[in-house]
């Protein structure tokens, strides 16, 4: 019982009754005639960690402004901790930004940065020098008081950005690309260094990024964009393995999408007729003989072996490129029919004989690997 | 063989283009009254100069209307410079952007032949301004020396981040509160440097002054270019020196705290 209640605290977004913190319903943003953010809604929770995702001009950026106040919206609503955001001036809402240039004030040191919120606020000076000298310790920054922002590293002025967007306990952070700017060892350490903030804070975050893998380690929901709609919302685990349409299994990992027609469908299995031969699939409801539909197989879900392979769907190919990635290494399979697949396998410790390129393989994979995309 | 850049190229160079004033420079402190011989080293004319009351009194003109032209150009320049790059839709806005230059290229004849003629009509029509003197002068000045700041803060903020003013909004500072606090500490080099420009170009003007002055008002090149007609007089040595020392002091500062970056 025990274990309910915490899955229920832990994911609100699963509990019909669970009050969302932040309400965006019906969201256009239009400039001219382009609409960089198209009839979006979204509810997002208290404590969530929630990440929009998608290519650049999707309007991620653009929906992320319109929370903060810098764009007004065309049509449509916010609400945020109950409160209706239309016509509330960005510096009056209870969100803070932190931006993708860390866009620090270069004329200021870093202590005064960081608490140019809490003096704007009207905090007494003392008393905002020590929630600022608290506010560095936690972002490890002690002993940058006083230098200049231009003196610090680029991690450090990421830091700084995120300090000074912390500093007055805003009840929804949001964050645009906030470590685009940093080299991929220390993005890596700082992901989870902005986990363990948020969650030492209990803050809200909502984070703009392009960068998957970071959505997937960073968040608790992602809200897939594209072409200013969400597509699809989900945990990251559910993106994954259960993407609604052909563009989020695309975008979201890699993938190896067959075009194809339904053939006929049983109650526990489906077939497809694609160019390659047909594949079987679990069943979806509501589908008719030849509708025209997508299958997505993973990677990593196709087996390669030298011999045959016992597996629901086979086909066999010869290896046209191998790239070794350490823990693993990527195939690239050409198809008798001339088509190339994308399969993974993990590398054993000093294997010996590993297939390599222009080996003639079997590859093979099971019916609930394939996913069956109607859009 | 490839042409390297000697010395002797770079002496050269400097002697073309300073060799003039250096000359001028040395002259100023010639004892003799005639200005083309040489007769031993004297501060006379610099005596001399500050005797002559009709060269400090346009001096003195000069210098007010340079100073208070280049403040108000300052404030238009910045104003106009803030709508160019910071408002994103403004009707008319490119064309703007182009006619924003055009004092600078615009030859020193037509803008002072214009405004006279803009005087003229203006006082025919609203009985303002009354008579050409001090006022349409530094109206004169102000109008270009506004270009020159526009110009100048232009660059300097299209060169700032717009994330930087928004960060401080996002903080909680006002609309107004961000322009003290953020942008014009961020562009104050940009302001002096434009101060110092229009300063200099007002302080340098004679074309544009001749057109638009009238009795009574002659600013100091206007005096120094009538005298140099009667022929030149060593004293007019001594006032040039100093107004190459006021005016590379200022286009120096302004040249370094354009060199500084935001």
């Amino acid at each position: 019982m025990g274990e309910t209640i915490l899955a229920a605290e832990a994911r609100p977004w699963r509990e019909a009754t669970q009050k969302p913190f932040v309400r965006i319903r019906g969201i256009s943003k239009l400039f001219g005639d382009l609409a960089a953010v198209d009839d979006v809604s979204l509810d997002i929770y208290q404590g969530e960690l929630f990440c929009l995702l998608g290519g650049s001009g999707c309007g991620k950026s653009t929906l992320l402004r319109m929370l903060a106040g810098f764009e007004t919206p065309s049509k449509g609503h916010i609400e945020i901790d109950g409160q209706e955001m239309t016509g509330i001036a960005a510096n009056l809402r209870p969100t803070n930004m932190m931006f993708q240039s860390y866009a620090l004030f270069p004329h200021m040191s870093v202590e005064k940065n960081v608490a140019y919120g809490l003096l704007r606020e009207g905090v007494p000076k003392t008393e905002a020098m020590a929630r600022t000298a608290d506010m560095l310790s936690l972002v490890k920054l002690e002993g940058f008081a006083r230098r200049r922002p231009q003196q610090l590293s680029g991690g450090q002025q990421q830091r700084v950005a995120l300090a000074r967007s912390l500093i007055k306990q805003p009840k929804l952070l949001l964050l645009d690309e906030p470590l685009g700017a940093l080299d991929k060892k220390l993005r890596e350490e700082t992901q989870f260094e902005l986990i363990r903030i948020q969650e030492d804070l209990g803050v809200t975050f909502i984070v703009v990024t392009h960068d998957q893998e970071e959505a997937m380690t960073l968040s608790t929901r992602i809200g897939v964009m594209d072409r200013g709609r969400i597509v699809q919302v989900g945990e990251p685990r559910q993106i994954y393995e259960a993407p609604d349409t052909k563009f989020v299994a695309d975008f979201i990992g890699s993938v190896n999408i067959f075009d194809g027609e339904v053939d006929a469908a049983a109650p526990d299995m489906m077939r497809v007729n694609t160019p390659e031969g047909a594949i079987l699939c679990p069943p979806l409801p509501g589908l008719k003989a030849h509708q025209k539909v997508h299958v997505a197989v993973r990677p990593e879900r196709i087996q390669l072996s030298r011999g045959p392979i016992k597996a629901a769907n086979t086909l066999q190919g010869i290896v046209d490129e191998v790239a070794y990635m350490g823990n693993l290494s990527v195939y690239r399979v050409r198809l008798e029919g001339g088509r190339c697949l994308k399969v993974t396998a993990a590398n054993g410790l000093h294997e010996e004989n590993p297939i390599t390129w222009d080996e003639a393989v079997h590859i093979g994979w099971s019916a609930a690997a394939s996913t069956v995309l109607t859009k | 063989m490839r042409l390297r850049f000697t010395p002797v190229m770079a002496v050269l160079g400097f002697l073309f283009l300073y060799g003039p004033i250096a000359s001028l420079v040395i002259y100023s402190f010639n004892e003799s009254k005639l200005v083309t011989v040489w007769g031993g080293w004297s501060l006379k004319w610099y005596g001399e100069l500050f005797a002559n009351q009709q060269i400090m009194d346009a001096a003195w003109l000069s210098l007010r209307i340079a100073a208070i032209s280049a403040s108000v150009a300052v404030v238009l320049g910045t104003m106009m410079a803030m709508v160019l790059v910071r408002f994103r839709r403004v009707r008319g806005k490119s064309l703007m952007t182009g006619m924003v230059t055009a004092p600078l290229v615009m030859p020193d004849v037509i803008i002072g032949l214009s405004l006279l003629l803009l005087f003229v009509a203006m006082q025919g029509l609203i009985g303002w301004p009354g008579g050409r003197g001090f006022s349409t002068i530094l109206i004169a000045h102000i109008t270009f020396g506004m270009a020159f700041v526009a110009v100048v803060v232009q660059s300097r903020l299209s060169d700032m981040d717009d994330a930087v003013e928004e960060a401080a909004l996002d903080l909680g500072a006002s609309p107004a509160r961000v322009f003290f606090d953020i942008t014009l500490p961020m562009i104050t080099p940009a302001l002096i440097a434009g101060w110092l420009l229009a300063f200099t170009l007002s302080l340098d003007d004679l074309v544009i002054a001749s057109f638009v002055s009238g009795p009574g008002a002659s600013t100091l090149p206007m005096v120094i270019f009538s005298k140099v007609r009667l022929g030149v007089s060593p004293d007019i040595n001594a006032l040039a020196s100093l107004i190459v020392l006021v005016v590379s002091i200022g286009i120096i500062t302004a040249a370094l705290l354009m060199r500084k970056k935001p």
